[in-house]
């Protein structure tokens, strides 16, 4: 009796074991790009055989792992300086981009229907403008009835890659705000109320009258909340949507050399969206084998995975900058 | 070796292995406690000890920490949880056991058994769709309408109402924590004699009588071990708090404003935590909680121990 026990307890043991010894890489960060990375590993697995495992632990955790080389490959919404990279031998590059919309919640006031300026953004934020028909906002939607009730502010209470574009955006256009908040993935805030990850955000203004927030645009688009105009640096107002973030990525300035570290904020471009980022891969640079495997598979992503990146809302790279990627790992030896 | 018997070796490999688990527990714990150390050494070299207990700042950007607002906002929505569940938790298990027809009991005693079941995340979720949004339309504009509008509790009720805030995380938290109490208040009132509740009865006391000077005094430990519990359970609690909390820094003085626990601070900020001094504060953090725990628990126990010297005298 205890003889069979054992044996099937064997027997249970050995099948729990992969049987197949398939090929993997390993990667872990960054929350944001998460469900794009599961899905093009699940389409990428079907055609290659190869398998990819992503744990989404967030961008920090990622860029430690990596460090530590405890992963194969680490995921982080914000770029590092060259510098930093050299230091601890890892090669930089993104893979789609993510732009962040400004959502509110006022009666009456329509997907975009408002519009706002980085001034009247930036002082929103520091709660130097206090209510809607503050005469700031009147001068810049003349037709819009708002009301006299005080805005609520909402932001995000965890740390997030999503706070460190917007407070780059804020920092870059209001030296006040530079000042007394600055920038990072989570900040002392002045005012608001933060809600737990995007989607807290995004219910936070979906059941406050008279709230603005700032979310992911996925959130934005399948909360249907409603979106304000922004204007950006070419002095036009432009809503966020497929076209004008793309714009921002055709005329932010990648730089290869600089391993790509760039902050898609403030675009010049004359219908670029002023507020998005770029998502980034970190490959240690001692493991050539792994590389290859990482690199063929964000170069088949590259090729083949932008219709699920649209789908699942996020904005793919313009061709232009995919090459400059490709030309970039040539360079580093690993394609 | 006392606890090893020397003859079977059956049953010394027995007492081993019994050994060798429960030690590992206080070994487990010591690895925890000098981890904790170790990692915030840093932050405690830079902030040192008074200074970060005091400290209301925490500015990641300028790599600024303390830690008293986050262990105001733990003891805050502690406290509240438990003014809001022990009442309802005694009410509950005196209603099951002493006033509820039988077929009541048991149908009762599992629906509370069910709500410790529940994991926490839920809680979390729920609170923030279902609960926060009643919280801002009907209970919080009734309460600054009402209690809000008296003298001293005008500053409790301050603020819009949002629904993310002290009071709703505190109504998330009391939840949690009743069927604890509930469940071990039910047990303890149930070891009452009913040879004493019965004598009771027959010198013509009525049934609150008897709850009040039988059952009560007999049970009142027991009452207080669960209490206990659920303050420790209260103290960690994480995730269905984090979703309708708001993590602010602040010490807020109106129910209606958002505030940070130490352990919503942890589960927010370590995943994104990037630069080591920031890592360092929020495993300070862990410390400080880690070590308030501790001391909550050994002080509840001592007071156990104490009122069980007292009461088998």
């Amino acid at each position: 009796m205890k003889r069979t026990l054992f044996l099937s307890l064997i027997a249970v043991l050995a099948f729990a074991t992969p049987v197949f010894a398939q090929e993997t890489v390993n990667g872990a960060g960054a929350t944001f790009p998460a469900p794009l990375y599961i899905a093009w590993a699940y389409e990428y697995n079907k055609v290659s055989g190869v398998k990819l495992n992503y744990q989404s632990v967030g961008s920090g955790a990622g860029q430690r792992q990596i460090v530590e080389r405890t992963i194969d490959f680490g995921a982080s919404d914000d770029p590092l300086p060259s510098e930093k990279l050299a230091k601890d031998n890892l090669i930089q590059f993104p893979t789609v981009i993510g732009g962040i919309t400004l959502v509110v919640n006022i009666p009456g006031v329509k997907s975009g229907e408002m519009k706002l300026d980085p001034t009247v953004l930036s002082k929103t934020f520091l709660g130097e403008i206090k209510t809607w028909d503050d005469a700031q906002i009147k001068k810049l939607n003349p037709g819009l009835n708002l009301p006299s009730t005080p805005i609520t502010v909402v932001h995000r209470s965890d740390g997030s890659g999503t706070t460190a574009i917007f407070t780059h955006y804020l920092a870059e256009v209001s030296p006040a705000w530079k000042t007394k908040v600055g920038e990072g993935k989570s900040v002392s805030w002045p005012i608001g109320i933060g809600g737990k990850g995007n989607e807290g955000v995004a219910n936070y203004v979906k059941m406050t009258p008279n709230s603005i927030g700032y979310v992911e645009f996925a959130y934005a688009k399948q909360n249907k909340l409603v979106y304000t105009k922004l204007r950006n640096k070419a002095g036009n107002f432009v809503e966020p949507n497929f076209e004008s973030f793309e714009n921002a990525a055709e005329t932010g300035n990648f730089y290869p050399k600089k391993d790509f570290h760039v902050w898609l904020t403030n675009s010049p471009g004359k219908t670029s969206w002023p507020i998005a980022g770029a998502t980034f891969i970190l490959l240690a640079k001692d493991k050539k084998d792994v590389n290859r495997k990482a690199v063929k598979f964000f170069n088949w992503a590259y090729t083949n995975g932008d219709t699920t990146a649209k789908n699942l809302v996020y904005i793919p790279l313009p061709k232009t900058l995919k090459d400059k990627v490709r030309a970039y790992w040539k360079s580093k030896g690993i394609q | 070796m006392a606890i090893i018997p020397k003859k079977n070796p059956l049953d010394m490999t027995f007492s081993l292995i019994t050994a060798i688990a429960s030690l590992s527990v206080i070994f487990i714990i010591i690895g925890i406690f000098w981890i904790l150390i170790k990692e915030s050494s840093l932050a405690m070299s830079k902030f040192g000890i008074i200074q970060f207990l005091t400290s209301t700042a925490w500015n990641p950007v300028l790599e600024m920490f303390g830690a008293a607002t986050n262990i105001y906002g733990t003891f805050v929505t502690t406290a509240l949880a438990l003014v809001f569940a022990v009442p309802t938790a005694v009410g509950i298990a005196i209603f099951v056991t002493e006033v509820a027809p039988n077929f009541l009991k048991g149908p009762i005693g599992i629906a509370i058994e069910l709500l410790a079941a529940i994991p926490s995340i839920i809680y979390g979720m729920w609170g923030l769709f279902t609960l926060a949004p009643i919280m801002s339309k009907y209970i919080e504009p009734a309460l600054q309408n009402s209690l809000g509008k008296l003298p001293v509790f005008e500053i409790l009720f301050r603020g819009t109402p949002l629904g993310i805030d002290i009071l709703t995380a505190s109504v998330i938290l009391s939840i949690m924590i009743i069927p604890f109490t509930a469940s071990i208040a039910r047990d303890s009132f149930n070891l009452t004699p009913s040879i004493v509740k019965e004598s009771a009865y027959a010198i013509g006391a009525t049934k609150w009588e008897v709850i009040k000077n039988v059952v009560l005094p007999y049970s009142k430990l027991g009452v207080f071990g669960g209490v206990v519990l659920s303050l420790g359970r209260a103290l960690g609690e994480t995730m269905a708090v984090a979703f309708v909390l708001g993590n602010s820094h602040k010490i807020a003085t109106s129910f209606f404003d958002a505030a940070a626990t130490i352990t919503v601070t942890l589960a927010n900020e370590f995943t994104e935590a990037d630069s080591d001094i920031y890592l360092s504060a929020l495993f300070y953090l862990a410390l400080v909680l880690f070590v308030l725990s501790f001391v909550i628990l050994a002080i509840a126990k001592l007071f156990l121990l104490r009122a069980e010297e007292k009461y088998s005298r």
